[in-house]
């Protein structure tokens, strides 16, 4: 998937992978796509919810090698 | 849809509690939440220039598991049972657990209390300090960060009572 901008948060625990994704998004203009590399299992459900209460769009979601891997489109 | 808000009360001066309201604060601020915390009693010590003064103690929190942060896993995974009446008697105990928790919450990812009290800042998390607490135990605004109002029960109602969502801790 094509995106534009990448943010490393492995290692990061809650509530950190949410709070650098919002900081990350901030830089990108609407449409443009963010994609997120976390090792937190709770990060899965959380940039659900982080994308279901702000509106951005979380367009795939997908574990590989116990890593997580997300790509969020800004609203 | 129109800003949600979140009032928080902060009522607690010791390491772990200090992690709380400043996760739910911060997390709360990247969702779009307007928030306020207000720091009462011990709370204000998480207010301080310095916060290397914030301590955890085992003693008299059962639910706390006492493991070692460092060793091969089959150490780590201890769950060391120490009675009370012994942590309660052995000097610098207390500095010990600080010490053990420190090195397990960079162990784990998990971001400092300096740190994340900073990205509430950065967040316009709106900080208020009880002014009665400041009187009764003799401190000064000076041993505070900048950028903190201060008041009373009346302080607290005035956002709290506009707020969607309020949490003691």
């Amino acid at each position: 998937m094509n995106f534009d901008k990448e943010l490393d948060a492995r290692g990061l625990n809650c509530p950190l992978p949410i709070l650098r994704c919002k900081k990350a998004l901030a830089d990108l203009s609407a449409g443009q796509v963010l994609k997120i590399v976390a090792t937190d299992p709770g990060s899965v459900k959380d940039f659900q919810a982080f994308a279901k209460q702000t509106g951005n769009e979380l367009l795939s979601s997908a574990e590989a090698g116990g890593e997580f891997q997300f790509f969020m489109k800004k609203k | 849809m129109e800003q949600k808000r979140l009032a928080i009360i902060a009522t607690k001066g010791t390491l772990d509690w200090a992690y709380p309201p400043f996760i739910l604060a911060s997390t709360a601020a990247a969702l779009g939440y307007e928030v306020e915390i207000f720091f009462t009693f011990y709370g204000l010590q998480l207010l301080r220039k310095e916060l290397d003064g914030l301590k955890v103690s085992p003693l008299g929190n059962p639910g706390m598991p006492m493991k070692m942060p460092f060793g091969p896993s089959w150490f780590r995974g201890i769950t060391w049972n120490i009675p009370n009446a012994i942590q309660a008697v052995v000097p610098g105990f207390e500095s010990l657990a600080t010490a053990l928790m420190k090195q397990t919450i960079r162990n784990t990812g998990v971001a400092s209390i300096p740190e994340l009290r900073e990205l509430c800042r950065e967040a316009e998390v709106k900080f208020v300090g009880c002014q009665m607490t400041v009187d009764l135990f003799g401190f000064e605004h000076s041993d505070f960060i900048d950028g903190i109002e201060y008041g009373g029960a009346a302080t607290f109602f005035e956002f709290a009572g506009e707020s969607d969502i309020c949490l003691y801790m």
